[in-house]
């Protein structure tokens, strides 16, 4: 069951990367996150953002539309979702140290989402689109004075 | 995002400050590589202590600088790496380019 959700669309500039994981981090402490917690949710959605950025509108601007959903279970969930080109392999786009640009791009974005998330599927479609669902449950902590 | 360079003989210490993403990196490599690129050092040190937050555009840079000092044969240390930043660059494997120091 859903407890909490926020919706956010914001444009494909880099100096959004900053502001949109700190969005998502502030509505994810809302669980009580270990600091831990809230660096690998942080690091995943700016991988996902970057994503949208680099490769989905090739630094064009594009709207990138991000949905926060808190889940009775002490899970967030996270959809990124982009209109920009599409991913024509997922899975080898999700290989580590594939990357189509080079150069300065490590190709670990995935790599890292996985990582740091319980869950990243993928969905995307050639010139519609891309969206990534992540989800990460948080420890619960007993709290002290109730 | 900041860059303070430190020359001490051959050896350029760059310390980095802020939040290294995609939006900052450009800016903190170019300041690098033009510190790298007016000391030719033997050494390049990366302090990572005022670094607050990072993701794989850090590894893009530690990355490209790596294939930068190969070229001379110069080594690279990566110091006082904060826990969360410690755990992306294992990750990525970066122990195998650079000699990597966790900060407090």
């Amino acid at each position: 069951m859903i407890t909490n959700k926020f919706t956010m669309t914001m444009l494909s500039k880099s100096s959004n990367e900053s502001f949109a994981r700190s969005c998502v981090a502030a509505f994810a402490s809302q669980l009580d996150p270990t600091l831990e917690e809230i660096s690998d949710i942080k690091t995943a959605v700016s991988e996902a953002i970057t994503n949208c950025i680099v490769h989905a509108y090739c630094e064009k601007i594009g709207k990138i539309y991000i949905n926060g959903e808190l889940l009775d279970n002490n899970t967030i969930k996270l959809k990124i979702r982009d209109t920009g080109c599409g991913i024509e392999n997922i899975s080898q786009a999700m290989e580590p140290l594939f990357t189509t640009v080079g150069g300065e791009r490590a190709g670990l974005g995935f790599a890292v989402m996985q990582s740091f998330m319980d869950s990243v599927k993928v969905r995307s479609v050639k010139d519609k689109g891309t969206t990534v669902v992540m989800t990460k449950r948080i420890s619960p902590r007993y709290k002290i004075n109730g | 995002m900041s860059v303070k360079i430190n020359v001490t003989g051959e050896v350029v210490t760059a310390y980095l400050g802020g939040e290294l993403d995609h939006h900052s990196a450009k800016e903190m490599r170019e300041e690098i590589d033009s510190a790298v690129e007016l000391n030719m050092p033997t050494l390049l040190i990366l302090d990572f202590k005022d670094i607050s937050f990072m993701d794989s555009s850090g590894i893009g840079l530690v990355m490209g600088r790596y294939r930068n000092l190969q070229k001379s044969g110069a080594q690279m240390h990566i110091t006082n790496i904060p826990q969360g930043i410690y755990k992306v660059m294992k990750l990525a494997g970066m122990e195998r380019l650079a000699q990597l120091e966790k900060g407090e």
